[in-house]
């Protein structure tokens, strides 16, 4: 018998050791079985939204066209473009950032540079989060009550903007506020013991470090303002507008609702299949630029502010 | 000591021996007398007297007295938490962002005491710079960190450039980023970021730069282009600074003080703190049996 069968014979009869390999063995089984399950749900996560967007894509794909995007719709919107509705909602997510940015960055800003920690200020992080998590149909009908029948503007795109502008400001709140957390003590200190001033520190070091996560911000907030109907439907998005939007006044068509149209209230639903297919990869194409707008611009900033 | 000798005692270095031979408290009896204190102002950049400090109700110094030399190199040394820092801190104000401190007493900056009615804590920060533990360069170009402090106290486009080479030089840092300017100040090496920082310091022209131990987190060549840096920076300025490093202390600075738990246990010149502290507590720590 050999050294090595002899001294794993020894091995294989001590009870301690059996023992400790049963229980290695039980441990590989359950982390083997973790990272199944947690390669399963990302699999579905991705797969799911393949499956989504290559739909769209291969569905829409004919449908777009140039005469697509330039036209307005015609024939009770079962032939046509969708130009009014590429140029509305483009415009409605240009001014509800508008709107929310700067509110939104001031009130972070004040909320973790200025506001003394206390009950003040963990009531109005509450409410911050209450909002960001309030269905959007509840702001429409917010808007609605508040711009419309209050104040009296009319239904058009500055209230629809407006509205989605309190809808997105929650959030850009929010991923501000961690984004100026996130911006090392030591900025502040290095630039404090300069002889800069609390707002020259904030405005010219913490601000500009936060960028890149103000921007994953505007990020997010692109793709909800894009999407939501609800808060554009009570205060300026209508079923049919024959003209692109002359002002901030007129009302608009947008995408999300001209699809909701389209798919659940038009003469002949399954004539329009194309176009519906076609409004909704363009809807998915405009968000998507937007984003790679916005992650470009972050790359730039992150570029310039360190090494890598 | 009588007042014929005190007369004659107007070096620093003679007051130094002269306070040690007396005792500390009664240094600060015999000060008032009118003969002494003009000389020793003229040469004093940071006179600290009966200066107490609380982190809510816990005392992190008590009843400091202290005179800190022009153009030399002062350093504080002592065991983690004895206060070093904290003292540090008190004299460019930077405690002040710490909301439960209180401090009484008075520390003054060439005769100004900077906790007085009316100071101008941003214009102080100008006067008395600092140098942090660990490098903390802004996430911005090197140019654009050296130019951060000129430009918000208002100095013109034109001469920035001039002052940001300057400070470079000052900092010995020019010729290893001269070319590369536009570069971020994150991509130089930690001891490169940290003469970057104290050239950032050295733009805004201030009389007093503190060091809260610059080198902790340096490796030795890195260091010791610091402590050179140190020695040529104290023609034009006064150091102070804190150190863990206790033959750093030896090497580099003129005056040492030593601080356990909040009090200032002895203070002098620095050959005289290493060779014969007068102090069981500082000849303890000195040698290695405690801190």
């Amino acid at each position: 018998m050999s050294y090595e069968n002899r001294y794993s014979d020894e091995l294989g009869q001590d009870p301690v050791l059996k023992k400790k390999t049963a229980r290695r063995k039980k441990q590989e089984l359950y982390q083997k079985t973790a990272f199944l399950l947690i390669k399963l749900s990302a699999a579905a996560a991705i797969l799911t939204l393949i499956i989504i967007i290559g739909d769209i894509v291969l569905k829409g794909y004919p449908a777009v066209t140039i005469e697509f995007l330039t036209r307005m719709p015609v024939n009770q919107m079962t032939e046509g473009g969708i130009l009014p509705c590429v140029i509305g909602t483009v415009e409605l997510i240009l001014l509800s950032l508008l709107t929310a940015v700067p509110l939104g960055v001031i009130a972070a800003v004040y909320m973790t540079e200025y506001a003394a920690d206390g009950k003040i200020k963990c009531a109005v992080e509450e409410a911050v989060n209450t909002l960001a998590g309030t269905p959007s149909v509840i702001f429409g009908l917010f808007g609605m009550a508040l711009f419309i029948k209050y104040i009296g503007l009319p239904q058009s795109l500055l209230t629809a903007s407006l509205t989605m502008g309190l809808l997105i400001m929650p959030v850009i709140i929010r991923t501000t506020q961690e984004a100026l957390l996130a911006v090392p003590k030591e900025y502040r200190e290095a630039s404090r013991a300069l002889g800069a001033t609390k707002w020259e520190t904030i405005r010219c070091v913490i601000l500009p470090a936060a960028y890149s996560g103000l921007i994953t911000g505007i990020i997010i907030s692109v793709g909800r303002a894009a999407g939501e109907t609800a808060p554009i439907l009570f205060t300026g998005a209508v079923y049919y507008y024959p003209k692109l939007p002359d002002s901030v006044f007129s009302p608009f068509m947008a995408l999300s609702y001209h699809l909701y149209v389209l798919a659940t209230e038009s003469m002949n639903i399954e004539l329009t299949r194309s176009l519906q297919y076609g409004t909704a990869l363009v809807l998915l194409a405009i968000v998507f630029s937007m984003n790679l707008i916005a992650a470009g611009v972050r790359r730039h900033y992150k570029k310039k502010l360190s090494s890598n | 000591m009588n007042a014929t000798e005190s007369k004659n005692a107007f070096s620093y270095e003679d007051t130094l021996s002269f306070e040690n031979a007396i005792g500390f408290e009664n240094k600060y009896l015999y000060e008032q007398d009118p003969a002494f204190s003009p000389e020793m102002n003229r040469k004093k950049a940071i006179e600290v007297k009966d200066l107490n400090l609380w982190y809510g109700g816990n005392q992190a110094l008590k009843k400091i007295y202290l005179d800190i030399p022009k153009n030399k190199i002062f350093s504080l040394i002592g065991p983690s938490g004895c206060g070093k820092s904290t003292f540090l801190r008190t004299m460019n104000r930077m405690n002040d962002m710490i909301s439960n401190c209180r401090i009484e007493g008075k520390v003054c900056v060439d005769g100004e005491n900077i906790y007085g009615k009316g100071i101008d804590v941003t214009g102080l920060r100008k006067r008395v710079g600092m140098v942090f533990q660990k490098a903390n360069p802004f996430p911005m170009s090197i140019y654009e960190n050296i130019a951060y402090g000129p430009k918000i106290h208002g100095v013109s486009k034109k001469e920035i450039p001039g002052i940001v080479e300057e400070s470079l030089r000052c900092a010995a840092l020019w010729d290893e980023v001269k070319d590369r300017l536009k570069e971020p100040a994150l991509s130089l090496s930690g001891g490169q970021q940290q003469r970057l920082c104290i050239a950032r310091t050295l733009a805004v022209k201030p009389e007093v730069i503190l060091f809260d131990e610059p080198c902790s987190a340096l490796d030795p060549i890195s260091t010791g282009k610091i402590e050179e840096l140190m020695a040529e920076l104290k023609k034009d300025y006064t150091i102070v600074i804190v150190t863990h490093n206790m033959h750093q202390a030896a090497r580099i600075s003129d005056c040492a003080a030593f601080f356990l738990s909040g009090e200032l246990i002895e203070t002098g010149k620095t050959a005289q703190i290493f060779e014969n502290p007068q102090d069981k507590r500082t000849e303890g720590y000195i040698t290695g049996r405690f801190g």
